[in-house]
């Protein structure tokens, strides 16, 4: 794309009660990302178009939205990759119910996050906690999420599926109950919650999560999965599963 | 009478960033009955941008580190303009907020033996800086949100507050409306908390993001409060420069902190030949000593890259003016060529991603370009250093709304911190507040009336102004007029062109209905936005000296007498009113502190 050029942007307009794409032909800048685009759209031609977005930086998670057809965030997503001899399509995130134009009603997140049972530290020694790098990397990994709730939208069980979501926290929420499993000072067990209400056993490892996610996080690998044999594992010996909690408990407090 | 849905509480806390939801968290603990009221969603505030860390003398890096040598740093790279009653607090209380922070499940990246590792920064003598890789805010934000939804605190997310209502000289509640349904809705509350952040949204080169529209600022003001401090606004020294839509987006002091170097468009080390005489006796004057002293703190004097942001931003822009700058007018920020890539991405995984994604720049392989962005309001709110209580009963702000923790010069890491201290002791302030008074406050039904009437304005105008063009305009004004380096005729010129702005502000238009309507926010928007920008000018017109933050080209010396005094900005007649306060002197066991040598 040289310096400066002009696209057709074509962007989803419309509320709950329906709605539709709008072409706009907008001038674009080397170097710029959708989100830099829709700016200008609000700035010259749509003022009241809605779009979410904060920190503009890939940072806060807020302008997620389908680009061409790819769940995306809007902020991180330059103008070059993108061909500009056909109109490009933003649309919003589809899991989740309009509220305006590119905005929609992520409260069903928000939701699941109030059923997550809380960190619950273990005592804490007088001398303070002592972690170690390689015990929590693991769980950092986990922290790096954003909640763009791109990995919520893209999932297929909830995507086409809003009976499900009742019952199913979805991959946002399956990291979040990994990262406090994982937790080396966590004490509590959320694995029959995660079994019996959460959904867990729903999702069946397609990595469409994965793919997606801006913050490289390995959602089914490293999350889900462990979840998965954890939850087994205490299904079918529970005594066995209490003899390693334990054990594995003395060791990380042997360090 | 415009119809609209009441909630009460105890305690209201405008703002969702550390300081509100530290405040939120505190103001329940202590009982109350708290809500938070935020203009994004829950967890998208502007902590979350915080990158390097949060300053604490823990003391797990270097064990000489502890709250006497914070304070003194504090002071120093204020330029001893800091109320000291909060700097004191700030220092001894920030470690045992931290540590608090790894009890509600925080992971803050470790030392060797399984302590907090600490990491290097402008102005802090030692390794000060708890954080998570350069994600600090993030973990920050993350750990204090699922806090707060364990507690059972209401959250109104996207919902702005336009004004705070008041019966007789107390404040009685808070008025706004929800940015989804463009409904109004109001709190009555006998306490408020303004957590509410900066006013970066007002220039055009800004690390900030929308939110950044100085509305507690101008909600304290219009409510009576005293303001101080408003001409110090911190320009962080390393911004992007390029592309130019990225132009502003922070780079964090952690590339510093971590062995990074600064460098002009001639490969020049520039930062030694602008070492100020206050910081002389600690900074090394040769590359081979500063950069001994990564490995070598005993014996090497700290690199001139890690001075504090003011003396680092204003070296930057003296290079470019010399015509000393990168081709896309910065300066190069160079780690590649001191440190391992397997170091760069394990230490500044953030850092490669941004530049990586947005710039076409592999940090690992080339220098990045940088120049100054609008960072952080030094000044807000005069507060109580003890309860957070603002000069209005009733009120109180923490963190960036609040001012005199940083004096004239807030260091690197010290936000983090400043928000979770005073978010913690505005909470309970709050709290305190709610619980001893007698017959709650009122609000007068006319109080609403008006303001609502005055938010629908824009529907009424078919032909009005553009919200996004003023804004614009507002952003270009300040930066040229009223941005790094100040001279009073740019100053008159800045008030002159805010006016105007003003009062085509009272004819701006907005589009469409009330449904998430950005075009109407932004015109509301622009009333903060435009009443802390005048207060901002008026200051540093009114402070004749150069000083931290504050740099005047006709004043180019420090004042001995203006460091013994605040600028006040206040309400008078409907109208701002620049008034001067006296600071408390520094009592002379604090002062030897400073005093002492490094």
């Amino acid at each position: 794309m040289g310096d400066r050029s002009t696209v057709t942007m074509r962007i989803w307009r419309g509320d709950a009660t329906g709605g539709g794409f709008e072409d706009h032909d907008v001038e674009v800048s080397s170097g710029e990302v959708v989100l830099d685009v829709l700016h200008r759209i609000q700035a010259t031609q749509a003022p009241d178009l809605a779009v979410r977005w904060n920190c503009k930086a890939g940072r806060c998670g807020s302008c997620s939205a389908e680009v061409n057809g790819n769940p995306r965030l809007t902020c991180m997503t330059r103008m070059s990759v993108l061909d500009p001899a056909e109109p490009i399509t933003v649309a919003p995130m589809r899991t989740f119910p309009i509220i305006k134009d590119l905005v929609t009603d992520v409260s069903f997140n928000y939701e699941m996050a109030k059923r997550v049972p809380p960190f619950k530290p273990k005592p804490k020694p007088p001398d303070g906690h002592r972690m170690f790098q390689e015990d929590i990397e693991r769980v950092q990994e986990f922290r790096k999420c954003i909640e763009c709730f791109l990995c919520q939208n893209v999932c297929h069980v909830i995507r086409d599926h809003e009976e499900n979501k009742p019952h199913f926290a979805g991959p946002r929420m399956f990291i979040r109950y990994a990262e406090l499993e994982m937790h080396p000072l966590d004490s509590g067990d959320r694995r029959d919650l995660l079994q019996q209400q959460m959904g867990l056993g729903l999702c069946n490892i397609t990595k469409c999560c994965s793919e997606v996610c801006p913050e490289d996080i390995h959602i089914t690998d490293n999350a889900i999965i462990p979840l998965k044999e954890r939850v087994v594992d205490r299904k079918y010996d529970p005594i066995v599963w209490l003899g390693k909690k334990i054990k594995g408990r003395r060791l990380a407090g042997d360090k | 009478m415009a119809e609209h849905e009441t909630h009460e509480f105890d305690v209201i806390v405008i703002g969702a960033g550390g300081a509100g939801l530290r405040a939120a968290i505190e103001a329940q603990a202590q009982g109350a009955r708290t809500a938070i009221i935020c203009k994004s969603l829950l967890g998208k505030a502007h902590t979350v941008m915080a990158e390097g860390g949060v300053a604490a003398a823990l003391g797990t890096v270097y064990a000489e580190d502890n709250w006497e040598v914070h304070f003194r740093d504090t002071m120093r790279g204020g330029k001893m303009l800091n109320n000291w009653r909060m700097a004191r607090f700030h220092a001894q209380e920030a470690p045992e907020r931290v540590l608090e922070l790894e009890d509600w499940g925080a992971l803050f990246d470790r030392t060797e033996d399984g302590h907090i590792l600490q990491r290097d920064f402008g102005g802090h003598r030692y390794a000060r800086l708890a954080h998570v890789g350069d994600r600090t805010g993030l973990e920050m934000i993350r750990i204090l949100q699922q806090k707060a939804v364990a507690m059972d605190i209401d959250v109104f997310m996207e919902t702005t507050i336009v004004r705070l209502l008041k019966d007789g000289d107390r404040i009685a509640g808070a008025f706004g409306y929800r940015r989804e349904s463009g409904k109004f809705i109001e709190f009555k509350s006998p306490a408020v908390v303004l957590a509410t952040g900066g006013v970066g949204k007002a220039y055009k080169v800004t690390s900030n993001s929308w939110e950044y529209t100085g509305d507690g600022h101008a909600l304290g003001l219009w409510a009576g409060a005293d303001l101080i401090d408003m001409e110090f606004v911190q320009f962080h020294p390393t911004g992007m420069v390029w592309p130019p839509s990225v132009m502003g987006i922070l780079v964090t002091e952690g590339v510093r902190g971590d062995g990074g170097i600064l460098r002009n468009g001639s490969d020049e080390r520039f930062m030694f030949d602008y070492i100020p005489e206050m910081f002389r006796a600690e900074t090394a004057d040769n590359e081979e000593e500063a950069d001994r002293w990564y490995t070598d703190r005993k014996g090497a004097r700290r690199p001139p890259d890690l001075l504090p942001r003011d003396e680092v931003a204003r070296a930057i822009v003296a290079e470019i003016k010399e015509g000393r700058g990168t081709p896309h007018g910065g300066v190069y920020l160079d780690i590649a060529s001191r440190r391992d890539p397997e170091y760069i991405t394990r230490r500044l995984p953030g850092m490669y991603h941004q530049f990586k994604e947005l710039a076409d720049v592999d940090i690992t392989k080339e220098p990045m370009e940088v120049g100054p962005t609008c960072h952080y309001m030094m000044g807000g709110l005069k507060v109580d250093a003890e309860t957070a209580a603002a000069t209005v009963d009733g009120l109180f702000a923490a963190g960036e709304v609040a001012g005199g923790m940083h004096g004239a010069n807030r260091l690197g890491g010290n936000s983090l911190s400043d928000l979770l201290v005073f978010g913690c002791r505005a909470g309970r302030g709050a709290a305190d507040y709610a619980r001893a008074i007698e017959t709650r406050p009122e609000a007068s039904a006319d109080q609403t009336e008006e303001v609502a009437r005055e938010a629908l304005e824009p529907f009424e105008r078919t032909d009005g102004e553009n919200p996004y063009l003023l804004q614009q305009k507002l952003q270009g004004t300040m930066q040229a007029l009223v941005g790094i380096i100040r001279a009073e005729d740019e100053l008159h010129k800045g008030l002159d062109a805010l006016g105007e702005l003003k009062e085509r502000a009272g004819r701006v238009t907005a589009e469409g209905n009330r449904l998430y309507n950005p075009g109407w926010h932004l015109a509301l928007d622009l009333r903060p936005l435009l009443a802390t920008s005048e207060a901002i000018a008026l200051a540093a017109l009114e402070r004749k000296e150069s000083r931290g933050a504050q740099t005047r080209e006709d004043f180019p010396q420090t004042d001995p007498e203006l460091g013994k005094i605040n600028i006040v900005l206040r309400m008078k007649n409907g109208e701002p009113y620049v008034d001067r306060g006296p600071l408390e002197p520094l009592p002379q066991d604090l002062r030897s502190l400073v005093e002492r040598s490094p």
